[in-house]
């Protein structure tokens, strides 16, 4: 019996519910007050504190952990949040240990630093079940400003607007706000709904009207927006997946990380999801870990994550490389896919092995490998469909992605843009949500005539 | 190892370590428990007139806290014994026969009159204490009735009694000194004069803890209402060290043995005490902390340190009173300046912020556009400051000067001392 001719050996309740329930728990527990209260006090409260240099937002990390120091809880949650205000999902899901953490000084003769993420998750975490609000309007301008797109750059940029007394409207693709804190990222990491709790906090402040459902490029473009507003903020993301480039990429079993990665976030029952027995991942970044974990967290027997380069280019931390190792996912580095194998649907995927020439550039070394795979998840990277922003006259585009100065001026005078869709950035939510405020910042300057 | 044997007004003890007179040398089972652990004597808790006095039954103690729940610092308002006399005399009887190579001392603590001392240490005597230890000490409470602290601040009161119990009593008698007072001395040299054999300090400062942030009262209460208690701990220590050398450099008091007390929790502790003049220490808080095991670090610790040192514990005892004396007589040409060594420094930069917000801003914080942490030689004064903030042991240390000029005062370095006694600025100075 040849490869192609097995069956694939897709199917869902491979494990119980009492095992599903407890692989996708809390990834990192919260900490309690004592934890809390000792974490606290290994913080040296530096001057000019590397970690707030290291922080794309610049939370004033030392201040915040003094307060917890000195039981101020809410304080020390508006020292976070007025600098970033998606400061609950970043403690969840930035990579501290290589922004705040790494810089940590505690390393250079312990190596082990503050647990800045933990700090902040314990700080914020009240904040969300407190009826009273940590920030307030200014004074109404009468201005309208339009913000294209529900995740964390839209959402951070129409809050800082929203305080700062103009009236937003955002325009979100999507069902749910939140953008890829909602949809894109690993269960285990913001169990609980908190993405939605998040938001619902962020629009109380007011002034924000959030629509649904509504997709620039086709429900509205962004002529109609410059149209009717003061200001219009592009933070879109990056709408469609990479493609690998091989024949067959459409076959069965071959799919999208992202795409699954949004079916489990929003799965009522994760025993109901068709898993595949053998998973293989391609990709080396944050998705290409979050789909491996899970998928093995689903009860996938064998996961392969194939890298085409080495574990220092991976766009993966090491702490999240060692998390996908100590959950079982075998990672291969240095190999390229280069044919997909099935008839009906996938059954394997052959790869050939690379290395850097003396330029530093990517080439084969020729010698192949294959991996048996029920089912193959491409996590190479996503991309801008630039189609989507219409009539793009005067407005900069560069390899896909739109130009905007370091305050979230596009090259139109009316229109910024952050997050994931503006060029030279890092895909991570704490940027976009720095990149959102900044802009809003720039807006609310250029709104007063400044 | 060095062999920690002591002998205190000719009382022999195991270790120069014993329990002060406290809850923990309340009843016979507690002293048992702690000679069983190895301490090497006890001072029982203080006796008083029957009827006894009572507690109250809310809290009698409270703690300042790390953040770790380390205490740091403790307060208490429990009161001298409440348990009739007999039962303790008898207890003690019987603690002193099981317990033939450990001190025990009676703790005591009479109403000012000489009848009653004439009375009772001859009863407290007969159960075989080897001495007493006269509380003049505690400062809440029994001092509101004229005894503990409201005697000890009084130094003729201090004489006085220490003149009947003298009378009274033929073993060797130890007077407690409080530390509510702005001097020590006189206290030290009415003990002295009134023929005490040794003195015992410090006894607890007069402290509130803290508030309730809620209630907004003070913190604890008995009913809403509460009172100053006594504090002591490791917070204490560096007062008591100070009463301690100043009684032991001192030409009218240096006669006088010393049983070093306050926060000694640790065998390093001990040295600081035994160092600058107590001949022996007594422990309370640490014990009431951690228990009674402590002794075993206690004892290994100091019994380590002197066979490094190559001395004995005799030698010990003083060994560092000779250093300690009046800021007048500090060498005024002696320069220091900090240095830190970059290969241990983390760059937190704490001895910069607190150099350039409250000091002499003798730190850089950035050299060539990097992060980097020197001292500015021509702007450092040698304060220390840094030295103290920084939170890497070692990783800035304190440098003489020895040759050239001070390049913060373009002076020269002279290695000749000289001092305020003698400075052309002092309009007191002496004149050649």
């Amino acid at each position: 019996m040849s490869k192609s001719e097995q069956q694939a050996d897709i199917r869902s309740n491979r494990l119980d519910k009492d095992e599903l329930a407890g692989n996708f728990g809390d990834l990192h527990p919260p900490l309690s007050r004592s934890e809390a209260l000792i974490a606290a006090d290994r913080c040296y409260f530096c001057y000019d504190a590397p970690c707030t240099t290291a922080c794309p937002t610049g939370i004033d990390i030392p201040g915040f952990i003094q307060k917890i120091r000195s039981n101020n809880i809410r304080g020390s949650a508006h020292t976070i949040l007025r600098e970033n205000i998606m400061g609950g999902m970043c403690a969840r899901v930035c990579p501290t240990e290589v922004l705040c953490e790494e810089a940590c000084v505690r390393n250079t003769h312990e190596e082990k630093p503050v647990e800045i993420g933990l700090l902040q998750r314990y700080a914020t975490d009240p904040i969300f079940d407190q009826e009273s609000p940590l920030f307030s309007r200014a004074a109404a301008t009468g201005k309208k400003v339009a913000v294209v797109g529900g995740g964390p750059a839209g959402l951070s940029c129409a809050h800082r607007l929203a305080v700062l007394g103009h009236d937003v409207v955002v325009l979100n693709r999507d069902d749910k706000p939140g953008g890829l804190n909602e949809y894109g990222i690993a269960a285990y990491k913001t169990i609980n709904d908190f993405a939605q709790k998040e938001v619902e906090y962020i629009l109380s402040i007011g002034g924000i009207e959030l629509r649904n459902g509504e997709a620039l490029g086709k429900d509205f473009t962004l002529q109609d927006l410059r149209d009717s507003y003061d200001a219009v903020f592009i933070g879109v993301g990056l709408g469609s997946t990479n493609k690998i480039g091989l024949d067959h990429e459409s076959l069965p079993g071959v799919g999208s990380a992202i795409e699954y990665i949004a079916e489990i976030r929003q799965a009522d029952d994760l025993g109901k999801l068709p898993v595949g027995r053998r998973v293989v991942v391609i990709g080396g970044g944050m998705t290409a870990i979050d789909i491996a974990v899970q998928s093995k967290r689903l009860g996938a027997e064998v996961v392969d994550l194939v890298y085409r380069r080495g574990p220092e280019q991976m766009g993966a931390s090491r702490y999240e490389q060692n998390l996908a190792q100590i959950n079982g996912v075998t990672i291969h580095h240095w190999a390229k896919p280069v044919e997909l194998l099935g008839n009906d649907y996938v059954t394997t995927i052959r790869f050939e092995r690379t290395a850097l020439d003396s330029n530093g550039r990517l080439t084969s070394k020729g010698d192949r490998f294959e991996l048996a795979a029920d089912t193959v998840f491409k996590a190479i990277g996503q991309i801008l469909d630039v189609g989507v922003l219409g009539n793009t006259a005067g407005l900069e585009i560069r390899h896909d992605r739109i130009v905007v100065n370091e305050a979230g001026r596009t090259t139109l005078p009316d229109v910024w843009a952050g997050g994931d869709c503006v060029a030279g950035g890092d895909d991570l939510t704490v940027t976009a949500v720095q990149q959102g405020k900044v802009a809003a910042i720039d807006i609310d300057r250029r709104l007063r005539g400044e | 190892m060095a062999d920690l044997k002591t002998t205190f007004l000719g009382i022999s003890s195991p270790n120069p370590f014993w329990l002060a007179s406290a809850p923990p040398t309340d009843k016979a089972y507690n002293v048992n428990r702690a000679f069983e652990a190895g301490w090497g004597g006890a001072v029982w808790k203080t006796l008083g007139e029957d009827p006894h006095i009572v507690n109250v039954n809310g809290p009698r103690y409270s703690a300042l806290h790390s953040n770790e729940r380390r205490v740091i610092g403790f307060n208490n308002i429990e009161l001298i014994t409440d348990r009739p006399l007999q039962t303790n005399l008898d207890e003690m009887r019987q603690i002193k026969k099981d317990w033939p190579d450990r001190a025990l001392v009676a703790s005591v603590m009479l109403p000012m009159n000489e009848p009653t001392w004439a009375k009772y240490l001859p009863m407290v005597e007969e159960t075989g204490i080897d001495a007493f230890e006269l509380n003049f000490g505690c400062p809440h409470g029994m001092s509101e009735r004229g005894m503990g602290a409201a005697v000890g601040q009084v130094p003729e009161y201090i004489q006085m009694a220490a003149e009947w119990a003298k009378k009274a009593a033929s073993v060797p008698v130890i007077v407690k000194l409080t530390p509510n007072v702005t001097n020590i001395l006189p206290p030290a040299r009415a003990a002295l004069d009134g023929g005490a054999d040794a003195v015992s300090l410090i006894n607890t400062i007069n402290s509130i803890m803290r508030v309730d942030y809620d209630s907004l009262t003070m913190y604890p209460t008995t009913d809403g209402m509460g009172t100053h208690g006594g504090y002591c701990g490791e917070a204490v220590k560096p007062i008591a060290l100070n009463m301690v050398a100043e009684i032991a450099r001192t030409k009218e008091t240096r006669s006088l043995p010393i049983s070093g007390i306050g926060g000694i929790t640790d065998w390093r502790d001990a040295v600081d005490f035994l160092a600058l003049g107590a001949s022996n220490v007594q422990v309370c808080t640490a014990a009431m902390v951690y228990g009674f095991k402590i002794i075993d670090d206690l004892v290994d610790g100091l019994s380590r340190f002197l066979d490094d040192k190559q001395l004995t514990l005799d030698e010990l005892i003083g060994k560092a009173v000779p250093s300690v004396t009046d800021w007048q007589y500090l060498n005024l040409n002696y320069v220091e300046k900090a240095v830190i060594d970059q290969d241990l420094c983390i760059q937190c930069g704490r001895c910069h912020v607190v150099c350039e917000d409250t000091s002499h801003q003798a730190i850089t914080h950035t050299v060539n556009g990097e992060r980097r942490f020197e001292v500015i030689d021509s702007e450092c004064v040698g304060c220390n400051l840094c030295v103290s903030v920084c939170p890497v042991e070692s990783c800035i240390s304190m440098h003489q000067l020895t040759e050239g000029s001070d390049p913060r005062t373009g002076e020269p370095i002279s290695l000749q001392k000289a001092n305020w006694t003698t400075h052309p600025n002092n309009p007191m100075r002496k004149t050649k």
